[in-house]
This record gives C-alpha cells, structure tokens and sequence, in this order.
C-alpha cells in the first residue's frame, strides 16, 4: 500500500497531524499497534489544557503550549469535544518560596500567557475556599483548562477519517527502511506480514518514537517512560475544587495536581518514576500512597476513600526535556513528533499544524473542496430538555433503555459509539466513548450487557469481545465445556 | 400526570415484599418500577439454595423464592414496569423514570419505597496496585455470567473477600469446570456464613487465607497472576510475605454498597455508617412519606430478613397514604444510640406513639464477640440483656422491645444498644 | 471413641456441632440448637449429602439458560458426576419451574428440576 504520509501512532499527536493533513488532496495513514485509538499516553493523563507557564521561555514547549491553550475552545466546539477554562492554580507553601512563585508568573509573562495573577491568601479563599490552610499565595490562570482527553484525541481521529485518513489498527510497525528508488516512496514501513510505502513517515509513536528514529537516523533519541499514577475520585467529590490546582515545586518535590474533570469528577496525579519498561503502566503501592499523602498538602479533607478507580500512564520524557519536532536530518520525508510528554495534550492541536505546515511547504498539495472540519459527538441525551429527550427515544427507542446505570448511559449511545467511524470495537473502546462502565460501579452492572451490545453490532459471538483488544477477551468459555468425561481423559 | 397510592421503586426482594404488604394493607394503586429485564433482582442469579427457611419454612432457591413472591404480586394483579430506569426523584415525590415503550415520562405518588439494592465494592474502591488487564471481576457480575448466561468468566481463579458472593462463586466456579487456587481475606476472620465455608470451600479443599490481601495484578492484557501477601494488625501488607499465584481471573467479593444515588438526589438524610437512609420505627426516612427496605437501607445477610423489613415498610407505606396515622404529629422522638461495638442501628429514632406493639431493632456489630450480651438502656434502666455465644461482623443481629417496656419506664430521651460482657 | 467437629450447614447460625462416634456408629451429638442439627450431624459423619444446584442451556428461550437443582440431596461423593451429566443437556423453552429436566441424575435416584419458568419466544 503506497502513501503519501504515513503515521506511525494514533494518540492525540498522529491523530491531530491526521487531521490537518485531511485538509489536502493526498493519500495519509495511520498506523496504529493497538485495537483503537487513544491506547497509549493519550488515555492517561491529566486531561489538563495548561495555560503556558511552566516551560523555559523560548522553548518549543512553550510556543506550542499557548499556541494549543488558544485553539483549544474554538477546536473543542468544532469537533464537539468535552472542554472548560476552569483556570488555574499554582500554590506556595512557603513564604520562601515566593521568589519561585514570582519566577513563574514572569516566565508565563515571556511566554505571552494572558491575564496571569498572583493571589493573596484572602482572594484565593474566596477563589478556592478547600485549597490547604498552608497555601499562602497562588498564580491564577485563566485560561488553564480541562478537557477530555479521549474525547478530544477519538474527534481528531473520528474527523480525519470522515475527511479520508485511513487507519489501521493492531499494526505494530517492526521495521522501517529507506527506499533506493525515490519514485516507490522514500520509506518502506513493515507491519508485522504488511509493508507499506510512503514518501513521509510521521514519528508520532508516544513512548516507541525513540525506536522508530533509531530505525533510520545515526543521531540516536532516547525516551524514558515516566510513569505517573492517578486516583479517580467519585463525582459526590468533583466539587471539591473548581479550578485545576497545582503545587509549586518544592522541597517535597515537584507535588500533584487536584483537579475537577469535564465530567465532574475529582482526579489526583500524577506521580513520577523513570523506567525502561515502555508497556508498565501498572500502579504500585507505594504510588498510591505517595498520591494520597502529596495530595492532601493541597486540599482539605481530600476524601481519598471515595476513589472509584486508579491508573498509570507513561509520559514520554526525551533526554532533552524538549519536544522533539521537525523533520530529522538524516533521513529527509522522516518527521519526528518525540519527546511529547506534558503539556503534550495542550499543545496536539498546534503540533498537528506544524507538522502538516512542514509537510504541505515542501509537497505543495491541492487543498480538498469539501474538507469538513465539523464532527459531532457521540448524542448525549442528558444534556436534551425533556420533551427532546422524549422525542429521541420515541424515534430511537434504544434511548429508552440505560445500560450504565451509574452514568445513566443508554443503549442508543453505545450503538451509536460502535457503529460510528472508527467505532468502538472493545469494553474500553465504548468506554471512552460513552463512558459506560466509567462510574462507581467501575462496569460491574453493565460490563455484560455492553458486551452482547457489542457482539451484536458487530456479528461476534460473545466469547470473542474484548476488553481491550485481542488477548483481552472478558470470557474464556462456556459452562461446563471442560466437564466431559471424554476431555480429562 | 399519574398519581398512585405507593410507588416502590426495584422490583427485587424488599420491592416485591413491600409492595404486596403495601395492597393487603389497603393500598389502592401500587406500582413497582424495575430496571432489569424481570422481577426478583439479585435473586435471579442467586441460583444456590438456602432461601426461605425463616419465611417458608423450607430451602428454595433465589429463583424459587422469587418465584412465590412474583406469583404473589401477579395474583394481587399489582402491576409493574420493567427495563424501566428511574433517573430522579424530587422531594415533592415526582418520579422521572424511563423505558423504551413509555419513554421518558413522569408519575407521582403519595407514598414512595425505595427499594433499590445494593451494589459490589468495584477494584478502584479497594485501590488495588497493579496493571488493568481483562479478568477481574466483581464476583456478582462473573455470578450473573455464570448462573444467567452460561459463560465462564475464567479457568484459574483467585477471590479476594470471603463474603457469601464470593464463596458462592469458588464453588459455582469449581463446579462449571474452573479451578479455584485460593480465596483471600483481609480481616482475620470470613465475612461470609459458617456454612458456605463448610460447603463452598471445605467441600472442595479450596484454602481460605485470613489476614491476607492482593498487593498486585500481573497480565497486560488478561490476567496472568496475582500477588498476595499476609496483612498486619493495621491491614497493611507485610513485607516479605508475598506470595504469587497464576491465575487468569480474579474475583473481588469485598463487600456490598447501598445503591442510594437516588435518595441523595432527593435530599435524603443518610447515615454515614451503613451509606442507606437514616429512618424512623417505621422505615421512614426524613422526607415524609418516603420509607426504605431491603439492601439500599443496609445491607443485608438473608433474604428472609429483607422479606420481612419490606412488607414492615409496605404495611407504614398504606397507612400512611390511607392516612391511619396523623400527619407530622411528632409528640417525641428516642434516638437509639449504637454503643460498645454496635455498629449502627436500623431504625435509628423510635416515636413511641407509632411504634407497633413490638418493635425489631437490626444492627451489625463492628469485630467478632464471644459471649457477649445484647443490652439494651432507656432511661437509664436495662430493659434486655440477651447473651449470645458468637456474633461476627458478617451476620446481623437483632434485640425486640415492646412498646410495654418503653412506657413502664417512662422512657423520655435516648435509647442505647450496646453489647456487654456480663 | 472418636470425637468429630462439625459445622452445620442446616441453617445460617452455623451452630458448632460435636459428634461422639464409636466404631463408626454415632453414640451423641452436642452443641446443636435444634433437631435439624442433630440429624445434620448424624448423616455428615456417615453419608453427607449436598443439594445440587447449576444451570443448563435452553433453546428457544427468553433466557438462554435456567438454573436447575436436584429435587433433594444427593451423595457429597457424587456431585462431579452429577456434574458430568449436565453437560450435554440443553432443554427447549418453555420451562416450567419444578419441571424434571434430567430424570435419576448419575443414578443417584434423584431428579435434576428447573428453578425457574423460561417462556419461549
């Protein structure tokens, strides 16, 4: 299969690169080695739109940042994603730590983040009254946000497709060769039995971009996952804060955030350590306890018992610190998009322009005429008044019937969350469509039925549905089938 | 919009019981709301016998003992919606609910049950390390895999929680084919009744480990293996103990958790102790004319004894729409104070002039006591003082007091229940 | 004279049971609360006995299995190849609850019946 643009990753990266590149009139794939998008890095982070002020001045980091912290409310409403400026907030413990807090606030000043403040503990009260009695100031950010970040990172993709992007899934990219004869593509990208071609390879591979540069250039990457653990707090305490707060970085280290989600959870997280493992997204105790204890600096009476689930995800941190993003000098048509740790969801969007910038200055390609940039999300019957509530199931009687009862999830939308362009294909899948499964519960009432929904929509027995993707299959046979006298012997 | 006499919302066992006292006891209209496919709840997938001893003097199973309760409410003709959601209810007793047939639609009621069960403590809520792979289950919904739809959630299993779920499930489990490897529990002794250690476990050779926990779940994908260690007096793992089993499924029987989203959002008053309402003698929570049975109230360990708080709380729903009790007529009110290892107490106020002329007062105790007494204080007097040889935390007890007593001793603040030693 | 300690699974209580037996005939029971107790401990200790309970296939049902259980207990020994017997039983909607689903189960003289109605569809 021969491509003008191949992505290697469907995380928030390659699939906001996707989408810009669907603008065009060229062929563009995404090679992705898991069973949907959002699998990796993407699917556990903190959700956060920072506003800008944490990297160096001058830095990539930062110009992406406030570059993506802009286009994010214009591109949330575009592709009806999950999005608020909730603000936010950096406290100080100490007052000697005040120089820090004023360091931070002029770093954001050179970054060009907007109407940055630093509070007094009496205008913070009023802002934040459960922020710890020990904070004794903060830098106030408007324009720090929250957003969903499968929402945000399944729209990209879901609207890439619509407007032509092909993707393929359970594609784990083995190998990648420079071609000698131009006109069969610069590249030769081998997936597991298939190879495919392309002029331009997109390194968007999370935690592996470090593997695939390798693969072609002399001048070596090196990524360490760092893995950050969360805690999900029940929505009875997403209100405990409303706006996103951070600790300054101190000598208890550099702290976690407390943050309402867009879903009107409470999430803690995350916490830090450096591995080599690049699949170890597995919590550990002693995380779990740091979590709790560095949280409760920040808030009072955190009430951690209300946790409804834990996670880790892996940050991809490059030797740099820096992103690493631009087209590798070795290997010319090879784009890096490496070293995207935070604020990687922030910046996605403006990534994506880049790298599409990059690629259409060199290719010149015709702009497509009926380039669609609007999607719409899966129907969330929720947010209807009643009477077009009524009216939707009495159209769709599949509205009518909850399935998640702890996020009050319907039929109807699960279908619509499987049958959709790059659909939901497994538990998860639907979960982070919908949010089925999500709640309190942690899909306990509604894992079964999900699964025959899914099943049925998609013409599979049940024993073959997933809870991520083959290996994962929730059931391992049928009662009795192992019983029969003629089997044991 | 319509209005009935008593709507009672689940049509499990406390829905199905009060609904059925609520009509013999005068009610015109009732209307049992359900969300589920049919009526009976939990019941449904509780396919082990050791059902009904109290109520019908004989051992059914939880679809057989369903089964008396539902022909029971077909023959009274109470009629029911099932696959129907209710989304809220307001304090003015309006009902939101909806299905695929009706829509979204509204009814109103003079009384309302709430009768909505409980549900399993997730993996999250027990903060379990680990990664995330497919093969842990709840042990009520590989039961609902299991006993309602044929399939077997796993080969190879690991149960953490020696409650009744989960040692059910080691022998539903072992019998359907799979292999359980061990069952652990946190607390130094089972959760669960004696005899489904002796017939779940004992009659398998499947191990109980008491004072151990899992401290981590191996498998990216599925399940590979999970680590268990031995837990300290403070619960916390004990390093150096750790232990690794193989296995491809886990399942987590670690307690039951009232299901009360919809009496909060009525702006219920709840007790923090059993997470269900707080009530009064005659199930009534503190809005009026609203009452509570069953699972959601606190969770319990034998149907019979749900069978029997629901048709309580049928019988005070149909007087109180009938109007046989005055009103917010409040002449006093005794709180029961639990004390001494009583957990809780349900109810938790007593209003002597509605109390029946027995009134059953229901509590856990917080760890295992060995001939200790139940006692119960008002006005300082002792009015019971009942010894009992064992009670555990797992199995809910219960004192009476008669009305008689109450106003023999003139009773006029606050009632204790408490266990002592002699 | 050997003393064997059982748990009775007659009832929730769980009442802690004390068999005195004497060349393998069963001299005293103690510890018991009521009769069911005693017969409990008498039988355990010379043939224990279980009730069954499981679940078969069923075709052309609004469900796609009832649950089943032996009319009344059968030998502990047993309950694997009355298991075996499951196995291959798939029965046609509609059933009855207390309909006889496996007649004489391995032989132990003892009906397998359904726990529950299944209507066809």
């Amino acid at each position: 299969m021969k491509y003008d643009v191949l992505i290697i990753g469907a995380g928030v990266c390659g699939s906001a690169v996707a989408r810009e590149l669907s603008r065009y009139q060229w062929k563009v794939g995404v090679l992705e080695k898991e069973e949907d998008v959002c699998c990796g890095t993407s699917k556990a982070n903190s959700g956060i739109v920072h506003a800008g002020f944490d990297a160096p001045a001058g830095s990539m980091m930062a110009k992406l940042n406030v570059e993506g912290n802009r286009m994010m409310p214009e591109l949330s409403r575009e592709l009806d994603v999950p999005f608020r400026q909730n603000g936010s907030l950096v406290l100080c413990f100490r007052e000697e730590e005040r120089e820090k807090l004023q360091a931070l606030y002029e770093r954001g000043q050179q970054n060009g983040v907007p109407d940055l403040r630093i509070l007094e503990q009496e205008e913070l009260r009023k802002l934040e009254p459960n922020v710890s009695a020990e904070a004794v100031a903060a830098l106030y950010a408007p324009t720090g946000g929250i957003v969903c970040p499968f929402g945000l990172t399944i729209a990209l993709a879901e609207n890439a497709c619509t407007n032509g992007v092909d993707f393929y899934f359970d594609k784990n990219v083995t190998k990648i060769e420079k071609t000698a004869e131009e006109e069969q593509g610069r590249f030769r990208v081998f997936a597991g039995e298939e190879v495919f071609t392309a002029d331009y390879v997109v390194n968007a591979a999370g935690v592996y971009a470090d593997v695939f540069h390798n693969m072609v250039c002399e001048t070596k990457l090196h990524i360490t996952p760092r893995r950050g653990a969360y805690c999900l707090l029940d929505k009875e305490a997403g209100d405990l804060v409303a706006h996103t707060v951070f600790q300054l970085p101190s000598i208890y280290g550099k702290g976690v955030l407390v943050t309402p989600t867009v879903h009107g959870n409470l999430l803690v997280g995350p916490t830090a350590s450096d591995m080599e493992d690049k699949e170890g997204t597995n919590t550990t105790g002693a995380e779990l306890s740091e979590l709790s204890e560095k949280a409760a600096r920040s808030v009072t009476r955190l009430p951690m018992n209300q946790v409804i689930t834990s996670f880790a995800g892996l940050r991809a941190h490059e030797d740099g610190g820096e992103f690493v993003i631009g087209e590798a000098e070795e290997a010319k048509g090879f784009i890096d998009c490496a070293g995207i740790e935070s604020p990687g969801l922030t910046s996605a969007p403006a990534i994506g322009k880049m790298v599409a910038r990059l690629i259409v200055e060199q290719r010149k390609p015709r702009e497509k005429e009926d380039f669609c940039p609007v999607r719409k999300g899966v129907l969330n019957p929720a947010a209807l008044s009643k009477t077009e509530r009524a009216r939707l199931i009495q159209e769709q009687p599949a509205y009518g019937t909850i399935i998640c009862r702890c996020e009050s999830i319907s039929e109807g939308e699960i279908i619509d969350a499987v049958t959709r362009p790059l659909g939901a294909k497994s538990l998860d899948g639907v979960k982070r469509r919908t949010r089925a499964g999500m709640g309190r519960c942690q899909s306990g009432f509604c894992s079964p039925k999900t699964m025959e929904i899914i099943a049925r929509e998609k013409g599979l027995p049940l024993e073959s549905v997933t809870k991520s993707g083959k290996g994962s299959e929730i059931i391992q046979g049928r009662n009795k089938d192992r019983l029969s006298k003629e089997e044991k012997k | 919009m319509k209005l009935y006499d008593v709507l009672i919302i689940g049509g499990g066992p406390a829905g199905l019981g009060a609904a059925l006292e609520a009509k013999r006891n005068g009610a015109d209209s009732v209307l049992i709301l359900e969300r589920d496919r049919e009526l009976g709840g939990i019941l449904n997938q509780c396919i082990h016998n050791g059902f009904g001893l109290h109520t019908f003097q004989e051992e059914l199973t939880g679809p057989e003992y369903a089964a008396r309760f539902i022909d029971q409410v077909k023959a009274e003709k109470i009629p029911y919606l099932l696959n129907t959601m209710v989304l809220d209810i307001s304090p003015e007793k309006v009902v939101t609910a909806m299905n695929r047939e009706e829509g979204l639609f509204e009814i109103s009621a003079k009384a309302i049950i709430l009768a909505m069960g409980c549900r399993e403590r997730s993996r999250g809520a027990l903060n379990i390390p680990g990664y995330r792979p497919a093969g842990i289950f709840s042990a009520g919904t590989a039961q609902r895999l299991v006993n309602m739809e044929g399939y077997l959630p796993g080969r190879e299993v690991v149960i953490l929680g020696s409650g009744d779920i989960g040692l059910i499930m080691a022998r539903r489990m072992t019998l359907e084919g799979a292999k359980v490897k061990v069952v652990a529990e946190l607390l130094p002794y089972s959760g669960g009744l004696k005899r489904n250690i002796v017939q779940c476990l004992d009659d398998f050779g499947i191990p109980l480990k008491l004072s151990h926990t899992v401290v981590d779940i191996q498998g990216k994908d599925r399940v590979t293996g999970i680590t268990l260690a031995k837990v300290g007096p403070d619960r916390k793992p004990v390093p150096g103990t750790e232990e690794f089993y193989s296995c491809d499924t886990l399942l987590l029987s670690c307690g039951l958790i009232p299901e009360n989203e919809l009496s909060r959002g009525m702006g219920i008053r709840m007790n923090p102790v059993t997470s269900g309402p707080l009530v009064n003698e005659s199930l009534e929570t503190s809005i009026e004319g609203v009452f509570a049975c069953g699972n959601v109230l606190h969770v319990h360990d034998l149907v019979d004894f749900v069978s029997k708080e629901a048709a309580s709380a049928g019988k005070r729903g149909a007087e109180y729409v009938l109007g046989k009790r005055e009103k917010n007529e409040y002449s006093f009110s005794l709180q029961i104070r639990p004390k001494g290892g009583v957990r809780y107490t349900v109810p938790a106020v007593i209003r002597p002039a509605y109390m029946e002329e027995e009134q059953i007062i229901r509590f856990r105790v917080g760890d295992v006591y060995k001939n200790h007494y139940i006692s119960l204080y008002a006005n300082g007097k002792r009015l019971v003082h009942r010894k009992r040889p064992v009670m555990a935390p797992g199995e809910m007890e219960e004192v009476k007091l008669t009305r008689q007593q109450l106003f023999d001793c003139g009773a006029d603040s606050e009632i204790i229940v408490t266990l002592e030693e002699e | 004279m050997e003393q064997r300690e059982l748990i009775c699974i007659g009832c929730p209580m769980g009442c802690m049971l004390q068999v005195t037996l004497s060349s393998g005939e069963v001299i005293e029971v103690t510890g018991n609360t009521c009769k069911r107790g005693d017969a409990y401990a008498r039988k355990e200790v010379t043939n224990p006995t279980r009730i069954l309970t499981s679940s078969v296939r069923v075709s052309g049902g609004e469900l796609p299995v009832v649950s089943v259980k032996t009319r009344s207990d059968i030998p502990k020994g047993k309950i694997t190849e009355c298991m075996e017997a499951l196995t291959e039983i798939e029965v046609t909607a509609p059933v009855e609850i207390g309909d006889v689903i496996l007649e004489n189960i391995a032989g132990t003289g003892v009906d397998m019946i359904a726990t529950k109605s299944v209507s066809g569809v």
